[in-house]
């Protein structure tokens, strides 16, 4: 087996300076009803490169890849060209072969990255402190939760109906085994995302709102109006986001009165790769908070040298240390997807990522006119980044099969993510990054007019 | 900036002379050790390795009232300058590709690079997760077929493969064990952990709610068989058992254990971090196991990258399979391969617990841990084990003359071999014999943990290092250990060789700067 360095004199010379007979000989703990003497039946034995490389490829091609359609989906997942550099950072052994940076005298190169990553989330999201990442976007949003509830010493959790469907699944999920009590409405089908109703639900038994921005239907949602209720009542604001690019753009939260802000990371220089690994970000506007964050921590400090140097810190949260009393669970968080975004952020700057922006912008207003002049078809949103609401007048499920069959990636479908009702059944949610050209937005269009007829 | 040379040294800060003299450069570097600066230090606002079209100030808006105002102040490099920097960081990193890194518990074994190939492949890289299903048939195929190995490999029913790493697969494998006391309105309220299991373990049933007991531990290293049945009871919820355990050793009484919690009405969660030791040897199904994590980055092989990302596919037995988290993917009798999901859950899965994720867990480590099962195949996975086995018994056999190794009289290890630092001089610690492992070339084993040994040294080889690799590792082992029983004082200010002499934590947690300000206040 090629992956195995060990040679047959290897092994019995090792045996005899061990003492015993054979490899099997070394399970004498396990009970001999439950060893097994051979291989697991019933499942195929080694195979080569060659073989196994084929066999790969052949499930592959059983995939639509985005390259291949013209492809308009995102809702919290978004396809950016990423930069062949990313790619080749990443890959080199040195980040992608070593561990947690336990032993920092060796792991300077892991650690530095991440003081300046947290330095790139911190400053993209307007916060003081960002942590070393988290699993996903859905993940970060419910630890938030579980941090605002601590320092708020309150449970009940107002969700906007903007927010991403499956992350509010997972905090209702993981709000059943903990106090947390989480209040959700549906979103309704409506051109602006209803701040002043979702205002209106606060009260003082309220840890925390939660609200996303953009939003699931692309809407833009008064952040500083929110917030300034929320800390009427005392309650944090917790802001959602899963497009990073749109901060090209928009204002960060941290500077409209975000308490915490938490995102998904891989638009930037992690492809879409169905759905993982991504990249959770959190972070903080109030330093003071920091003891009560969940995950890793990166802090700059000195050597025996007096040398500038960077090491893990504030572990005393964590779970290693601190057990069941720790903020989280987590361990292993997203160490190589934040190399990712922070190569490809180092590579943008504050003039790429504005021009990156701005051009997501741009394509998506072009398409926004287009598909809005195809018969049976208008745009919902008010304001929009890259992402915006098309309301059919038939069910979109339907048509984005069907369009899926011609080879064109129409966007997600409002009913994949809600229950059927209140009209959202006939909602489609259409991204356009810089990955779109005209003529796939012409494609759509094409194509969404014939579905229609 | 200006008080802040290239190398980060501060003019003024004393040189420090190591042992084999000190030859200073005006740069700070030395020859290919290059020290760099952060990219806040290095880039401007203005710089940017992307070509993208100028925006156009006049274009239409649609963002509303919502133009960001303020700057982000965000530093971009040419690509030139990108490519050194985070080349240049690199080569301040330890890594498996350069040499034995043998963590304990972390089971760091080589990374294939075909595992790297496959998941680039467009067909995998670039599929959205919300796709319509017909479009990602090979997908679901993937996490079909890996989805079987994992089954049969652990003897179990069922895997819920979304969880995004070992401590979120903890955290799956509670949830389903409350759930399904729950819907038979069980409300109980304690988990039992031993003492010996990694932080995770009590961290995560608290985190699910529950009360966290200790399982006294055995003089022998296992679990105390009669204090755990002598604390079973209505009250117990479960109990979550690492197999092998932290110690390195097999629980032998496993089935025994599972036995007797379930006697009393509780469930059985393992903690698989270890599984590469047994894989193809014996299967925790058989043990009476009822729901186990298993590290894609640790058994098979997916890049720990610096910190994740990681897999946690749970393995289920049949009591706990109707309660997994969504969404998945169900086989029909004709071969049909299906996803569950909000939408289509229904009457058909009325148990499952929720979501745990926002879409359908680590596709990317799937496709390269099914790449590496499908290489070494069955008999290369028993192999592998078996290899794994007989390295980390090679090294406690190798150094149990030099260094204390508490449960060495007990037989074989496992894929582990565990040591103390019993006989070290006075002021000795195992501190300073990992540290001086970094000057001689190898990362450090685990140390002080497991808690139950006084300053451990947990040592996992893996089976893909080379006999010669371990002798020389032994070697420099028994060099260490022979200067720590001596009280070598250079060992207390080692490493002298690496990029960073001993870095002070407590100065980085009493004040922490935890992203850059601008200023040079280290």
């Amino acid at each position: 087996m090629r992956y195995l360095p060990l040679t047959q004199p290897d092994r019995q010379a090792m045996l005899d300076v061990i003492g015993a007979a054979s490899v099997d000989d070394l399970f004498a703990d396990v009970p001999n009803e439950h060893y097994l003497d051979g291989p697991v039946e019933g499942l195929p034995l080694a195979a080569g490169e060659m073989a196994v490389e084929k066999h790969m490829r052949r499930l592959s091609k059983q995939n639509l890849a985005a390259a291949d359609a013209a492809f308009f989906c995102g809702a919290g997942a978004y396809r950016h060209h990423v930069p062949a550099t990313v790619d080749h950072i990443i890959q080199r052994g040195e980040f992608l072969t070593a561990y947690t940076p336990y032993q920092p005298e060796i792991a300077q190169g892991t650690l530095q990255m991440l003081f300046e990553f947290q330095t790139q989330v911190a400053r993209l999201y307007g916060c003081a402190i960002a942590n070393a990442s988290m699993y996903d976007g859905s993940t970060a949003c419910w630890e938030a939760i579980v941090m605002a509830a601590r320092l708020t010493k309150r449970n009940r959790v107002l969700m906007s109906g903007g927010v991403h469907p499956h992350y509010v699944s997972v905090a209702q999920t993981m709000a059943r085994f903990t106090p947390g009590h989480i209040d959700y409405e549906l979103p309704v089908l409506a051109s602006e995302p209803g701040d002043a109703a979702l205002i209106g639900r606060i009260d003082e038994e309220t840890s925390c709102v939660v609200v996303q921005y953009p939003d699931i239907m692309g809407r833009i949602p008064d952040l500083q109006r929110i917030a300034d209720a929320a800390h009427d009542k005392g309650a944090l604001l917790i802001v959602v986001n899963t497009e990073p690019v749109a901060l090209g753009a928009l204002e960060a939260p941290g500077n409209l009165g975000a308490d915490i802000v938490v995102g998904e990371g891989q638009a930037i220089g992690v492809g879409l790769q169905f759905g993982g690994p991504y990249l959770g970000l959190f972070a903080i506007t109030n330093p003071k908070h920091v003891r009560q964050m969940p995950g890793r921590l990166c802090g700059e400090t000195v050597d025996a040298d007096g040398k500038r140097g960077f090491v893990l810190t504030l572990s005393t949260r964590e779970q290693h240390i601190r057990r069941e009393k720790a903020t989280s669970n987590i361990c292993t968080n997203s160490g190589l997807c934040a190399l990712a975004f922070s190569v490809h952020m180092t590579l943008l700057g504050e003039k790429g990522l504005t021009a990156l922006a701005a051009e997501n912008h741009r394509l998506a207003c072009v398409a926004a006119d287009r598909l809005e002049r195809v018969p049976g078809v208008s745009v919902l949103n008010e304001a929009f980044f890259n992402e915006f609401t098309l309301v059919l007048d038939k069910e979109a499920r339907p048509i984005v099969r069907a369009l899926a069959e011609k080879g064109v990636l129409a966007g997600v479908a409002l009913g994949r993510l809600f229950p059927d009702g209140e009209g959202r059944e006939n909602g489609l949610l259409v991204t356009v990054t810089e990955t779109v050209t005209e003529e796939d937005i012409e494609t759509l269009a094409i194509a969404l007019e014939e579905a229609l007829a | 900036m200006n008080k802040m040379n290239a190398s980060g040294w501060k003019p003024g800060t004393p040189v420090s002379v190591d042992n084999e003299g000190d030859y200073p450069t005006v740069t700070g570097n030395k020859a290919l050790m290059l020290e760099e600066r952060l990219v806040f230090e290095l880039g401007t606002r203005e710089t940017c390795g992307v070509d993208l079209p100028e925006p156009d100030a006049s274009a239409p808006n649609r963002l509303g009232k919502f133009a960001r105002r303020k700057p982000i102040d965000l530093p971009g490099l040419s690509e030139p300058e990108t490519v050194r920097h985070y080349t240049r960081l690199s080569r301040q990193n330890y890594a498996i590709d350069l040499g034995l890194f043998p963590l304990g518990s972390c089971t760091m074994k080589h990374n294939p690079r075909l595992n790297e190939k496959v998941a680039r492949m467009p067909g995998f890289a670039d599929v959205h997760p919300l796709q319509p299903v017909d479009t990602i048939k090979g997908a679901l195929g993937v996490i079909d077929e890996l989805s079987h190995w994992l089954i049969e490999l652990t003897g179990m029913s069922a895997v819920a493969m979304s969880p995004k790493a070992g401590a979120h697969g903890e955290l799956c494998g509670i949830l389903c064990i409350r759930a399904a006391l729950e819907a038979r309105g069980d409300m109980r309220k304690v988990v039992l952990v031993p003492e010996s299991a990694h932080g995770t373990n009590p961290a995560t049933a608290a985190f699910a709610g529950y009360e966290v007991e200790d399982i006294p531990a055995a003089p022998d290293g296992r679990v105390d068989l009669d204090a755990l049945k002598a604390r079973l009871g209505p009250d117990v919820a479960g109990v979550m058992i690492t197999n092998p355990n932290t110690c390195g050793l097999f629980e032998k009484d496993m089935k025994a254990i599972s036995d007797a919690v379930h006697a009393a009405g509780g469930l059985v969660y393992c903690d698989g971090a270890n599984f590469n030791a047994i894989m193809g040897r014996v299967r925790p199904g058989d043990l009476g196991v009822d729901a186990m994590h298993i590290n894609l980055h640790k058994t098979f092989s997916t890049p720990h990258g610096g910190g994740g990302p990681g897999s946690g596919p749970v393995v289920l037995s049949e009591a706990l399979a109707p309660f997994a988290p969504l969404p998945f993917v169900v086989k029909d009798a004709d071969g049909e391969i299906r996803l569950v999901e909000e939408e289509n859950v229904g009457d058909e899965f009325p148990g499952s617990f929720g979501r745990m994720t926002a879409f359908h867990g680590q596709m990317g480590m799937f496709t390269r841990a099914l790449t590496y099962i499908l290489s070494h195949g069955a008999d290369g996975l028993r192999q592998a084990s078996g290899d794994a086995v007989l390295n980390a018994n090679y090294l406690l056999r190798s150094l149990d003359d030099v260094l204390d190794a508490p449960f060495g009289d007990a037989g074989h290890c496992m894929h582990e071999a565990l040591f103390s630092d019993h006989g070290f001089a006075e002021g000795m610690s195992t501190l300073d014999v990992a540290k001086g492992l970094i000057d001689e070339g190898f990362h450090p084993m685990t140390m002080y943990f497991p808690l139950v040994v006084h300053g451990a040294m947990l040592v996992e080889p893996t089976e893909t290092e080379s006999k010669a690799t371990l002798d020389q590792f032994v070697v420099a082992m028994r060099s260490l250990a022979e200067r720590a029983k001596a009280g070598d004082e250079t060992l207390k200010s080692a490493p002298h060789h690496a990029p960073r002499a001993r870095l002070d934590e407590a100065h980085a947690a009493r004040k922490p700067v935890l992203a850059w300000n601008g200023q040079d206040d280290a």
